[in-house]
């Protein structure tokens, strides 16, 4: 297999469009403080599909939240900035007032959920939802002008729309619903798309069908994407940047062909060489030791050394930084630069 | 001879709907299914969600009676069987849920749990030997030392270990077969390989043969590449072989468009992937299941006044290996329905 250390795209300016620095959230909870997200530091570049992977209890939700300042109690952003950088201003969405803050989610950066069934009202057809939507935050618009907005995202998402606007929600296949939600998302052109497990609930050939849609609403319209989930194989097909992220950390951050070619951290190594292959049969795999941490009592020091074959003195002790390990590649491992994982 | 199971033509409606004045409709979950499986063998059921897997399954394990065929176990009907027979079936045909947090009892410790069964079936009489019995159950299935888990609630444990005690509750009667449906899909990706790991190990050791159940054709490919896996769609088995033919060359237009559309975590040669075009992306309703073959209205292949006729027969193309499908011929009169 051919390794790629360099970036595949040309190394064109990026431009920031979010910068995250030292991010904390956690949960109050009756057996103590969950930190959900520790001090965590990184930025969304203008125009890029970045992918939040780690398994469940990884923070990658819950930064998603934080990113919309939509945290669910009993959770809180603890300290930490969130800046966005639009229209040539820095906006830091949980210092405007609430009702500013509902119009700039929406308008500038939208969310599609897992569910989409229990995303969508199911009392209310499509067409009220979308229209409510539109109105809500143009209340000047027409019914016809936002009938034409409405079919031409539907047109996007490749649905009917005079089928589908008339249709309950329970009326729709799974598959269609999250095609509206994320002509929903769309609805106020956003610049920023942060989608949480879209495809999870859906079987293989509609989730194909919804990334494939995917890459062309980034092809189109340009749109900053941030994709969470727990599946590396999607990451794999969709992403240009993943972040791994383990008990509310992200340990390793590059573009996609450098975390799964040329990983640095043993976590993400460990976990490329654990998961089945579909057709590379004679790849051998190895089960990774032990389970994820209690993250009410976690480990001292790197939280994955309980379970690292490489853990020494130091990973017991201290923490590592977050250091960059090479251009546009960000590892936390107090060994990267001694380790080397061939593929 | 027998197979320790075997299902011969099997179906299975349910009764959806109706209400007071409504007229009741039937959904045919699973639709003329013929299996088997033997002591060590593994055979992995794979299809996506409400193709009929899991309900195939629970015939398996004798938790539905069909409505029509026969769940034969070494060649006897178990829906005619007397009591203690089949309790002699119900012990050698084990379940494994998907659900660790919901296949056990919260209220009750590991220990409760796992030393239930072992009283019933007398394999135990006093405390002293149940709580023998269940550490070496404990040790089995890798939690060690058992002591540090005996005592505990499911709470208390990761999803990967409540995996493990669902495992050995399965392992306590020495069963013959154990029916697992998508035991690693709820539990998360770091700890999978593990307890597949694990299944493997005290297949090698007790010799029991598994049903596996998924989603994932990957994990399917992985824990059955020694043996079988049967592709299942709407109900209906449509391509049937050796593992890792099945996957790696597969015959039936369904198996082609599902291997097609799933990523690989190789960013290479998963954006390489050319996906297979259907006609239509709408996966058909149960309640209105398309005439002859299940597929022909999403099928790039279809075959007009063929397809949409009669339902295919079984096409071997060698011992062991069939696909239902009008593009490998007519099928064997004997072998088709």
């Amino acid at each position: 297999m051919a390794v790629k250390t360099a970036v595949k795209e040309k190394e064109k300016e990026r431009r920031a469009i979010i910068t995250v620095r030292n991010l904390s959230v956690e949960y109050r909870t009756h057996r103590g403080i969950v930190k959900a997200v520790r001090n965590v530091s990184f930025d969304v570049y203008e125009g890029e599909i970045l992918f939040l992977v780690g398994e469940s209890g990884s923070g990658k939700s819950t930064l998603g939240f934080a990113l919309m300042n939509l945290v669910p109690s009993p959770g809180y952003i603890k300290e930490g900035e969130i800046i966005y950088h639009l229209d040539g201003q820095d906006i830091e969405l949980r210092k405007l007032p609430l009702e500013e803050q509902r119009l700039f989610r929406w308008k500038q950066v939208a969310m599609v959920f897992q569910s989409a069934l229990n995303a969508l009202n199911p009392v209310l057809r499509i067409w009220d939802q979308l229209y409510d939507t539109i109105q809500a935050h143009d209340p000047n618009i027409t019914r016809e002008e936002a009938y034409k907005k409405i079919k031409y995202l539907l047109s996007m998402v490749r649905l009917d729309a005079d089928r589908v606007l008339k249709s309950y929600p329970h009326e729709l296949s799974g598959g269609m619903r999250q095609r509206v939600m994320i002509a929903m998302a769309l609805l106020l052109d956003p610049k920023i798309l942060i989608l949480d497990e879209p495809t999870t609930a859906l079987d293989i050939l509609t989730q194909k069908n919804i990334i494939e849609l995917l890459k062309k609403i980034k092809r189109e319209l340009g749109l900053t994407m941030i994709f969470i989930t727990h599946d590396l194989s999607l990451a794999a097909e969709l992403a240009d940047r993943v972040a791994v992220m383990y008990a509310g950390k992200i340990l390793e951050l590059s573009d996609v062909y450098t975390i799964f070619y040329n990983p640095k951290h043993p976590y993400t190594y460990a976990l490329i060489k654990t998961i089945p292959k579909l057709t590379s049969i004679d790849e051998e795999l190895y089960p990774i030791p032990g389970s994820p941490p209690d993250m009410i009592n976690l480990p001292p020091g790197c939280k994955f050394h309980p379970r690292c074959p490489y853990a020494k003195e130091i990973c017991i002790e201290k923490e590592p930084e977050f250091e960059q390990a090479g251009p546009n590649h960000y590892v936390a491992c107090h060994r990267w630069r001694e380790l080397k994982f061939e593929r | 001879m027998a197979h320790v199971i075997e299902l011969k033509n099997v179906s299975m409606a349910f009764a959806v709907g109706g209400g007071i004045f409504g007229a009741k409709k039937f959904a045919k979950a699973v639709d003329n299914v013929n299996i088997h499986i033997d002591e060590r063998q593994t055979l992995a059921l794979v299809g996506e969600s409400g193709c009929g897997k899991t309900t195939t399954g629970k015939i398996v394990a004798g938790l539905l009676k069909p409505t029509e065929g026969e769940v034969l176990y070494h060649g006897k009907n178990i829906w005619k069987m007397h009591r203690k027979e089949f309790n002699e079936y119900r012990k050698a045909v084990q379940i494994i849920h998907q659900d660790p947090y919901a296949s056990l009892n919260p209220m009750l410790t590991i220990y409760k749990s796992l030393s239930a069964p072992l009283f019933k079936h007398k394999i135990v009489s006093t405390k002293e030997e149940a709580i023998d019995h269940v550490s070496k159950l404990l040790e089995m299935v890798g939690l060690t030392p058992p002591e540090d888990f005996i005592f505990k609630y499911p709470h208390q444990l990761s999803g990967g270990q409540r995996q493990r005690v669902v495992i050995a509750r399965a392992i306590s009667l020495n069963p013959k077969i154990i029916v697992a449906d998508e035991p690693v899909s709820m539990i998360d990706v770091s700890m999978r390989l593990q307890i597949l790991h694990l299944m493997k190990d005290l297949q090698q050791k007790l010799g029991v043969g598994y049903l596996f159940i998924t989603h994932d054709l990957a994990t399917g490919r992985y824990f059955a590449s020694d043996g079988y896996t049967a592709v299942m769609y709407l109900g209906s088995i449509v391509e049937f072989g050796p593992t890792n033919k099945v996957i790696l060359d597969p015959q039936h237009p369904y198996t082609k468009a599902l291997l097609s559309a799933i990523p690989e975590p190789d960013p290479e040669k998963t954006r390489k992937k050319k996906v297979m075009k259907l006609r239509s992306l709408d996966v058909p309703s149960l309640l209105n299941v398309p005439s002859g073959c299940k597929f022909h209205p999403r099928c790039p292949f279809f075959i007009e006044g063929k397809c949409d006729k009669t339902p295919p027969g079984r096409y071997y193309l060698e011992k062991d290996r069939w696909v239902a499908c009008y593009l490998y011929g007519d099928g064997g009169a004997s072998e088709s329905r």
